[in-house]
């Protein structure tokens, strides 16, 4: 299956029965394949005015209790920031696709990264953060949107799903996994007081305090959500790290060239290893911290000018040297490519000037 | 000699006293909602989408489940419940600034699209909670802080008239002009709120009801007098009266 189709696929599997969107390539066959989808299952495919006007049908059906997604590319996303501020700050759950295309502007088509600041920064106003997943692959695309639903409904916070238009647009064979029966219990919807029992309270979906005095309190209860998710929720993988003196920080399309970089480098070798970072936010800092003791020096290599490695220079926090290496455009690197860095790095800090170093 | 209880307060509406500026319509125009509401039994199946403006504290007032929109995307949020819970009422209480403005593409849209909610547009010229700038209601020659000579149509352009705009569209069902400056328009406007909401529980489409307000403190005037100046001044400009009922978008569609 095209990488869109499984993402849409894995979308209702999961239970999504609402998709509200606007046409954007390089996702678009996301939205056609729900159009086609969503009354089979008697969901319901609604094709908005703009990227605006689709944030905020997410908002309405979420704070109602639905599962319920959209999906987008850069420019749409960007539109779709005033939105994610808002269903951040009223804690409602949803899921965001961003097939990221080449920027900034109205950019071009080809696979980027360029977007990882927006995502994982927070992207709108005011101090939030989304869950941020990275997919490398088409199967794991469907089997992160499948758990994506899951996490929004378990934190209450949107999760947006980082693709490219590698992602979204290879075919890849996809075995779609059973999803979770577990359903958090949604007792704040807006459902109607008259539908939860008798005497139920209004339900009150909201996202501001018009004072210090009630915003403050509200802002830190939701920052200790994030430091609970950040505690809880880093995900990350590792491919031949235990004797690295090289190591290759990468995610999603990046990561698989960079994993081919590795076995070529490997096959030369050279001892170079791969961390991949799934959850961008929460950024797996905790990988960095019990890195092997031969790793001499970290490489990132992303679709960006450079935007991860800031994530990675924090995590790394000075122990070791961090360098970047990007295409962008819409380029991508070759294994080569990369490979050529790799030794680059490797030449650059030899082992004896390593001593000392831990990490 | 025993009493008689006559009025009441609604069930619509919670107790909590109004926030809102003496001679606003905004007081008036909640009971009528919260008062529709009650008497066709649904507050315990209503969602309410309060704005961005003055209003926007209307979730304490109304007496059932509300959602808190984004400045201009009620009727998108609106869209979003209604299609979650489609056998629920959803309605949006909207200003002139947060709907004829920022919110213009989301009202068309929903009026398009014949969304089943009822959307409640109050109109009084000027933006309220910013405290009285140009509005895309404004009256040519109304002085604002944002049009301190006078709205020059030259260069401001014209104030939209957005029931009649409205009504042009194949899937707005029910639109109706209304005001608040009188005993017997506000009974008036109750009429039409009402219909509004059986309109979209009989899933006939797109209900809009425009209520011409008055706002005294950004007009600069006392209460009596900003009801004066928006019978003299408002009343002539803008198109009143029921612009289009469901037989009549059946007809034309």
């Amino acid at each position: 299956m095209k990488g869109n189709e499984a993402i849409a696929e894995a979308a209702i599997r999961a239970g999504c029965r609402l998709f509200f969107g606007y046409p954007i390539t390089p996702s678009s066959e996301l939205a056609e394949y729900l159009a086609r989808r969503m009354p089979e299952v008697g969901g319901t495919f609604l094709q908005a005015e703009s990227e605006v006007a689709a944030i905020n049908m997410v908002y309405g059906a979420a704070g109602s209790g639905a599962r319920v997604m959209t999906a987008s590319s850069g420019p749409g996303i960007s539109l779709k920031q005033e939105g994610l501020s808002y269903i951040t700050g009223a804690e409602l759950p949803c899921v965001v696709v961003n097939i990221q295309r080449a920027g900034p502007g109205l950019g071009g088509l080809g696979p980027s990264q360029g977007d990882y600041f927006q995502a994982t920064k927070g992207g709108g106003h005011g101090d939030y953060h989304p869950i941020v997943l990275g997919p490398a692959s088409v199967q794991e695309a469907a089997d992160l949107m499948m758990e994506a639903f899951d996490l929004a409904d378990r934190w209450r916070l949107p999760v947006i799903l980082l693709g490219d238009g590698i992602i979204g647009q290879t075919m890849e064979r996809v075995v779609f996994k059973e999803p979770s029966p577990v359903r958090t219990e949604k007792p704040w919807a807006t459902t109607g007081t008259g539908r939860r029992g008798p005497g139920a309270k209004r339900n009150i979906v909201q996202c501001w305090g018009l004072t210090p005095e009630l915003l403050e309190p509200i802002c830190l209860r939701e920052q200790a959500k994030y430091e609970k998710i950040t505690a809880e929720e880093q995900r990350w993988d590792t491919f031949q790290i235990e004797d690295a003196e090289a190591l290759v920080v990468a995610f999603g399309t990046s990561a698989r060239i960079c994993r081919e970089a590795v076995m070529q480098l490997r096959a030369a070798g050279l001892k170079v290893g791969l961390l991949r970072p799934i959850t961008l936010w929460p950024f797996p800092g905790k990988a960095f911290q019990s890195l092997p003791t031969s790793v001499r020096g970290v490489l990132a290599v992303e679709l960006s000018m450079g935007q991860m490695v800031e994530d990675v220079r924090l995590a790394v926090n000075g122990r070791l040297p961090v360098r970047f290496f990007g295409r962008v455009g819409g380029f991508t690197p070759s294994p080569e490519d990369v490979a050529e860095r790799v030794v680059a790095l490797l030449d650059e800090i030899p082992a004896k000037k390593a001593q000392g170093v831990t990490a | 000699m025993s009493e008689k209880q006559v009025f009441s307060r609604t069930k619509g509406l919670t107790g909590v006293p109004f926030h809102y500026c003496p001679g606003c319509g905004h007081g008036v125009i909640h009971r009528l909602v919260a008062e529709s509401l009650e008497e066709l039994g649904v507050l315990g199946d209503t969602i309410g989408v309060a704005p961005v403006g003055c209003a926007v504290l209307i979730s304490s007032y109304m007496n059932c489940d509300m959602q808190s929109a984004a400045h201009g995307r009620a009727c998108a949020v609106a869209t979003g419940v209604k299609r979650a819970l489609p056998d629920r009422v959803v309605f949006t209480y909207q200003g002139d600034g947060d709907l004829a403005a920022i919110g213009i593409a989301e009202v068309m849209h929903a009026a398009a699209r014949g969304e089943k909610i009822t959307v409640i547009f109050v109109n009084n010229a000027i933006y309220g909670m910013t405290g009285g700038q140009m509005a895309p209601t404004t009256l040519p020659g109304q002085k604002t802080t944002t049009s301190p000579y006078g709205r020059d149509v030259s260069s401001a352009g014209f104030p939209i008239d957005m029931p009649q705009v409205l009504a042009t569209l194949k899937g707005a069902a029910y639109v109706a002009s209304v005001s608040v400056d009188t005993p017997k328009n506000i009974i008036q406007a109750k009429k039409a709120i009402k219909k509004a909401f059986e309109v979209q529980m009989k899933r006939q489409g797109f209900a809009f009801v425009s209520v011409l307000s008055p706002c005294p403190t950004n007009w600069g005037m006392g209460p009596l007098d900003a009801v004066k100046w928006l019978q003299d001044n408002m009343l002539p400009l803008y198109t009143m009266g029921e612009l289009k009922t469901p037989e009549e978008a059946v007809a034309s569609a």
